[in-house]
């Protein structure tokens, strides 16, 4: 098992440490993307709008039936 | 009264759609190429020939750059789903759970293991079991457009739930149903059918680009004959699986269908519309209506399209509005009122269940039970129900923009085949710079088809059950806003990146030809 787990760990290192320059700058982009993605744009403008409304599923159903059954001007 | 904010409304659905219409620029040509990959890689093992391999690796190389920087720009959103329409987000429950668990599960473990083989892996596994794992990649990556598809297909089509009145969610009560959901099984073939086809052009695209360069012709030649085939076979299937696309959008979304063709008044032997151009004017008499300055018809079309049947009755966007009691179409109004019966039995469930009265409760269930098909149409009492009708200028425009263009790339692919297979692109330059140019048109395509399927729908995110005023979030305009331009900043940014190192590779490429000057321009 533990010889797999080598095999598989070297496998994926030589694989970056072989990758042409291309493929490097791709990677640095998708690590930006990921940093934006998840550590600015999920933690400071998506966070969960129910969860400020209530921390249980009944206080989240709670507010969502209100408003499924007040029809808006 | 509470009243809806309009701007939010509108800036959430505008901020969807960016990220929508951005993301879907990156996914097909994965779905699509990760294909012609394996194809072109089978051949090599078949054949042996090495040029074969270079071919692979090279068409693998732009596969990687678009994968590699359209990977997880989907999931933003999901995060829009908990944010800006949370509404809908609970009120879908379950649904979306199991599809979506499906899709991560498969697109981590199929995509992410044997993306590696497929890069990593040329010279440390067999060559059998690297081309297996191309196929992998490939029915992987087109199995997680199957879940995000089957999730589509039922906020177009809802079934194989039921509506859970204490939770206010759905819940599903019969998986088969929503994974084989007839919408969503036309949806996907459709979908997948048309990626096939974008991959296809970008192939052909860039293959007549090095021709014109007389370099590398062989590639070039090689590739143009698998792309032009399999492009062939796949646009004959976009057309046949559209044809079942639109069969049932006349049966479950009939205003989309009356939209798309820009159908006021319904009739039976109705045309379909080939080419057709609106005015600027509207007639004063009827200022709701738009008028075509020109159009090109084909008679019995339309009905027979939508229901195997030239004599079927089609109703227009007039008959769903108003009703038409000879066809047995009951209007919006009547809808509306059986919606807002169903909302105020939910509420008075709601109450008789507080005050543990459950002789009311159940009173009200009943009352709710037999309106809740009409839910959603009860959020516009009061209101003009042309508001439930989408923009039809914009429907029209992206149907007949997405099939013009379909029956163009018909054209283009039994041409290139042609030239390719007898060698014969000398002095056919403009068919190669015509090869070039359709590739932002293959994206228009895509695009146009994701226009037609979106607004065609509006104003419902979950058909006749939720609209989009009920199902978003009441949070503040402004920061809609900002994530809108935030967004636009993000994905604009990762486009050039994209489209600056996919230039530099396919300029730089040399692959050596065995058979060069054989059949270029110059």
């Amino acid at each position: 098992m533990l010889k797999l787990l080598n095999k598989i760990w070297t496998f994926y290192i030589e694989g970056f440490r072989d990758m042409p320059n291309y493929g490097k700058r791709v990677w640095t982009i998708i690590i930006i993307k990921l940093i934006i993605m998840f550590a600015i744009l999920k933690v400071f403008f998506f966070q969960d709008f129910l969860s400020s409304k209530g921390k249980t599923d009944k206080e989240k159903s709670e507010y969502v039936s209100k408003q499924l059954i007040t029809i808006k001007k | 009264m509470e009243h809806i904010d309009w701007g939010l409304v509108d800036w959430s659905r505008a901020q969807f759609a960016l990220t929508a219409l951005y993301h879907w620029i990156f996914v097909p040509l994965t779905l699509g190429l990760s294909f012609i990959i394996a194809i072109m890689e089978t051949i090599y093992v078949k054949t042996g020939n090495p040029e074969w391999k270079r071919i692979t690796k090279f068409w693998m190389k732009l596969f990687g750059i678009n994968f590699a920087i359209g990977v997880a720009t989907g999931i933003i959103l999901e995060f829009q789903f908990g944010t800006n329409w949370s509404n809908y987000s609970w009120f879908v429950g379950d649904i979306f759970g199991a599809p979506l668990a499906i899709e991560g599960i498969m697109a981590f473990f199929l995509e992410s293991t044997f993306i590696a083989i497929m890069f990593f892996g040329w010279k440390k596994v067999s060559k059998k079991t690297h081309l297996w794992s191309s196929w992998l990649v490939a029915i992987g990556s087109n199995l997680s457009g199957l879940w995000i598809l089957v999730a589509n297909g039922w906020m177009q089509n809802p079934i194989g739930m039921h509506f859970n009145p204490e939770t206010v969610r759905n819940e599903m009560n019969n998986f088969w149903e929503v994974l084989f959901n007839p919408v969503a099984v036309n949806k996907f073939l459709h979908t997948i059918s048309s990626a096939y086809v974008l991959a296809a052009l970008f192939v052909i695209g860039i293959s007549a680009w090095y021709l014109i360069k007389n370099r590398n012709t062989a590639l070039s030649k090689k590739s143009m004959i698998v792309a032009s085939v399999f492009g062939f076979f796949s646009i004959l299937f976009t057309i046949f699986s559209g044809d079942g696309s639109a069969k049932e959008v006349a049966k479950h979304q009939p205003m989309k269908l009356a939209a798309m063709e820009g159908l006021y008044q319904g009739q039976r032997q109705a045309p379909l519309i080939a080419i057709g151009f609106f005015g600027s004017q509207t007639d004063p008499n009827n200022p709701k209506e738009q008028e075509f300055a020109f159009n090109l018809k084909i008679p019995n079309a339309l009905s027979y399209i939508a229901f195997s049947d030239v004599n079927a009755f089609v109703p227009g966007i007039k008959d769903l509005v108003h009703g038409n009691k000879k066809e047995g179409i009951i209007s919006y109004q009547e809808k509306i009122e059986k919606g807002k019966k169903a909302i105020d039995a939910l509420a008075a469930y709601k109450i008789a269940k507080k005050e543990n009265k459950p002789e009311i409760a159940d009173a009200a269930l009943k009352i709710f039970n037999e309106n809740f098909n009409y839910f959603g149409y009860g959020y516009y009492f009061g209101k003009d129900p042309y508001l439930l009708v989408p923009d039809v200028k914009i429907s029209f425009y992206a149907f007949h923009t997405m099939v013009g263009l379909g029956f163009y790339f018909v054209l283009l692919f039994i041409l290139i085949y042609l030239f390719a297979y007898k060698n014969k692109f000398q002095n056919k330059k403009w068919l190669l710079w015509v090869a070039v140019w359709t590739i932002p048109l293959a994206y228009i395509a895509q695009e146009a088809g994701w226009i037609v399927a979106e607004v065609g729908r509006q104003p419902w995110v979950i058909q006749d059950l939720l609209p989009n005023i009920a199902a978003v979030s009441q949070i503040d305009q402004s920061s809609v806003q900002i994530t809108f331009f935030l967004f636009l900043a993000v994905f604009t940014a990762l486009l050039i990146a994209e489209i600056k190192i996919m230039l530099t590779q396919i300029k730089k490429a040399k692959i050596s030809d065995t058979n060069e000057n054989t059949g270029g321009t110059k």
